[in-house]
């Protein structure tokens, strides 16, 4: 029995000085820093058979059955993660129950030796009894640290002081830290959710789903997308999306918000963000008064330069072929459509061409008359549009206004708070951990004919540069006491 | 539709061929003893250094000639490496001050030159003030461009003094007179200690702050997108380093080939990320 017990013990030993020992946490965060660059090379969660055609079956089976394709939530990465976790948790215990009473101690302790036998000591000759020194001396130390004390020796008097003996625990709120971020993932990744829904002008949602599961999960509330706008730089580049949200419960409106990307609105932990956008078709199909283009009747374009925003008019018929300037190729406008389409919507007359350029595949570019800005959507080198005199002369009246929905990405993360405690104390922990110190300084007076022999020195578990430089700061106060 | 001619390209291609001067003065008189060289370098450093100051700001103020609405210069490629060299000058100018040695900066200056050349020449990198893209627009860029780059420079830093150890200390008794310029190896040891425990307490600030951006923008601080896992990978890295020094008491050849190591994990999380999908494609070129 007793046996057993001690090889339990002994094996738990073994366990305990396994996860104490730095070797781990270097080897730890080494292997973190490797196989985290296998998944900056792999595109992560692509569709399987992307990877498949991309790899080959061989390949692709070991890689899947590595769960390389979702690396970071492998269970091998996990398990790094947490033997991490239990490296910190083991080190800071092994470590503290031996500082604590350094730390901690009823009264501070001083080694007279340590600065007896100091190295960087500054030694003053001052024609002054010890006792007339003593309290005038204290009050020096007082003004610089938080602690003093002395102790009467053989020799003399010997002053002591110190400061920022907490400090020596920075390193372990540092350390604390990086579990506090683990475990915020944690809480974030089994409590939380990811998902989105898309809501066109006008219209709400209640339920939403989820990112990676697909599953659709009710939101215990109704987002209503009273309005949605984008608008663009002189460029063409977007400015800004913007969706104007109403949270109604019961029917009734609770909350309103117009959100842009880097401002979400919140609401019962529930975070809305704008995230992406969408086009309907327009409000109005089919204007009143239409004349089809006709081969041979002039159109006028306006293409822009994208890189250098310089605009240039072009007129042309169905069939004959434009040269762009600044090499951004031809353009050649193929065919009229009275009632065309984009991506299965409606979006009513166009004209529709095809854009070659050097070293690019021709892209075939839809002109909706009605829409004038269309082309920028495209994000292309070139952005075509119809001039507004030859849409007024083929299709007169009013342009509607395009219809859009709105894509909100819906997050509820109950874990982002550990982690931001996680994030503030890493930041503090690391300012008191490499630039600051607990520093002891010692004030020796020693009595000789006519006066005193004061020497100085301090010791301090980081940065003694720094404490040679308080050591002379001291020196310096003292001296000019007199 | 840009009518109005920037200036700040001009000032900042101008500061390149000083760096470039400041570089080949520290490398003179690091080989021939001249005092003369000496001091001309430091103020080819310093004047190129006040350019490059000119150059950000004037950037900044030009951004609200060219734009409806301008921002700070921290929003593209070109931009970052501007503030990338004029960390790197500014950090140096500060230690130079402080150690009173001038062959640092045989290493350090040229790390400058190096980055505004690629700026300022290089077809790939456009000079272009563009407006700020939906996901830009955040009080966040500053801060997070901003701790990030003093990360760099710090490392970057840290890289030229770390390759200065292995000369020394590789150079031996035998001491020609231009090993001998170099500082002793503790001192070379020392410093590059501090370096990287000033850009690692950088970097992590940076990295904080990119995640509560990302979660401000996207509803997530972190989401393993290349760039914020190689900037990780160098964290991890520069923490391995300072776990070796600290804990093991590791010093000289072995920390400075850590830090070399490291200072190429930074370069590809700033370039090589780049040439990789994902999200912050907008450091990418243009």
């Amino acid at each position: 029995m007793n046996q057993i017990k001690s090889v339990s013990a002994g094996y738990f030993d073994g366990v305990w000085k396994l996860f104490a020992s730095l070797k781990l946490t270097i080897a730890l965060l080494l292997s973190l820093a490797a196989t985290s660059i296998v998944g900056t090379l792999i595109p992560q969660n692509q569709e399987l058979k992307e990877y498949f055609q991309a790899f080959g079956p061989f390949l692709f089976q070991i890689f899947d059955v590595l769960d390389i394709f979702d690396m970071y939530h492998a269970w091998w990465f996990q398990l790094l993660l947490l033997m991490l976790v239990l490296n910190i948790t083991v080190c800071s215990i092994d470590r503290l129950s031996v500082t604590w009473k350094i730390i901690f101690p009823k009264v501070p302790k001083f080694k007279a030796s340590r600065f007896i036998n100091n190295p960087n000591m500054k030694e003053l000759n001052i024609h002054r009894q010890p006792d007339d020194l003593k309290s005038k001396y204290e009050s020096v130390l007082n003004r610089f640290y938080s602690y003093t004390s002395f102790d009467r020796t053989d020799d003399g008097i010997m002053l002591f002081a110190e400061k920022g003996r907490w400090t020596r625990l920075g390193v372990y709120a540092v350390h604390l830290s990086i579990i506090l971020l683990l475990v915020g993932g944690l809480i974030g990744s089994n409590y939380g959710f990811e998902g989105f829904v898309n809501i066109p002008e006008g219209e709400s949602a209640d339920q939403i789903r989820l990112r990676n599961s697909g599953k659709i999960i009710p939101l215990g509330f109704t987002i209503r997308c009273d309005d949605f706008n984008i608008t663009h730089y002189r460029n063409g580049a977007v400015r800004e999306w913007r969706s104007s949200l109403s949270i109604l419960e019961d029917g009734k409106l609770v909350f309103q918000k117009d959100i842009i990307v880097n401002d979400p609105l919140r609401y019962k932990g529930i975070n809305i963000f704008q995230s992406s956008l969408g086009e309907l078709g327009p409000e109005t199909s089919g204007a009143a008064d239409v004349h089809p283009i006709k081969p041979g009747d002039d159109i006028i374009l306006d293409i822009t330069s994208t890189e250098s925003g310089m605009s240039y008019r072009k007129t042309t018929i169905i069939g004959r072929e434009v040269a762009i300037p600044e090499g951004l190729g031809t353009f050649v406008v193929t065919e009229y459509r009275p009632d065309a389409q984009f991506r299965g919507q409606v979006v009513g007359e166009a004209i529709v061409g095809i854009h070659k350029m050097d070293g690019a595949d021709p892209v075939e570019i839809l002109l909706p008359l009605h829409f004038p800005a269309f082309d920028k959507m495209r994000k292309g080198q070139a952005v075509f549009s119809v001039a507004e005199q030859t849409i007024e002369k083929f299709s007169p009246g009013s342009t509607p206004e395009m219809r859009y929905y709105t894509g909100l990405q819906v997050t509820n993360d109950p874990g982002v708070w550990v982690v931001y405690s996680g994030f503030m104390m890493i930041i503090a922990g690391c300012i008191i951990t490499f630039f600051m110190s607990h520093q002891k300084m010692c004030v020796h007076i020693i009595p000789k004919e006519g006066g005193s022999i004061v020497r100085i020195s301090g010791t301090a578990n980081k940065n003694k540069p720094g404490m040679w430089k308080k050591v002379d700061r001291i020196a310096d106060e003292i001296s000019q006491l007199t | 539709m840009e009518t109005t001619q920037l200036v700040s390209p001009y000032i900042l291609s101008a500061v390149t061929f000083i760096y470039a001067l400041a570089a080949v003065l520290y490398i003179f008189s690091w080989i021939f003893k001249t005092p003369v060289a000496d001091r001309w370098a430091t103020w080819a450093a310093v004047t190129g250094w006040a350019g490059n100051t000119a150059g950000i700001i004037l950037r900044w103020i030009e951004s609200y000639r060219v734009l409806e609405s301008g921002h700070a210069p921290f929003s593209n490629l070109y931009e970052s490496l501007i503030f990338f060299s004029w960390t790197i000058i500014t950090l140096y100018l500060i230690l130079e001050r402080r150690t009173a040695n001038r062959v640092i900066g045989a290493f350090c200056t040229p790390l400058a030159f190096l980055a505004l050349a690629y700026a300022s020449l290089s077809p790939n990198v456009s000079s272009r003030i563009q407006p700020l893209l939906p996901a830009l627009q955040s009080n966040w860029l500053i801060a997070h461009v901003m701790t990030c780059f003093i990360g760099y420079a710090a490392f970057a830093i840290a890289f030229g003094v770390s390759l200065m150890y292995l000369l020394k200390s590789g150079s031996g008794d035998s001491e020609g007179a231009m090993m001998q310029k170099l500082p002793a190896p503790a001192v070379l040891d020392d410093l590059t200690h501090q370096l990287v425990v000033f850009g690692f307490l950088f970097l992590t600030i940076g990295i904080i702050t990119g995640a509560v951006w990302a979660n401000s923008a996207w509803g997530r601080y972190w989401g393993w997108d290349p760039k914020e896992t190689w900037s990780l990978i160098t964290w991890l890295i520069y923490a391995a380093l300072l776990h070796m020094r600290l804990m093991r008491g590791w010093q000289g050849r072995r920390i400075a080939i850590m830090s070399i190591v490291g200072f190429m994990a930074v370069l590809f999380t700033y370039f090589g990320v780049n040439l990789l999908p994902g999200m912050h494609s907008y450091g990418a070129s243009g």
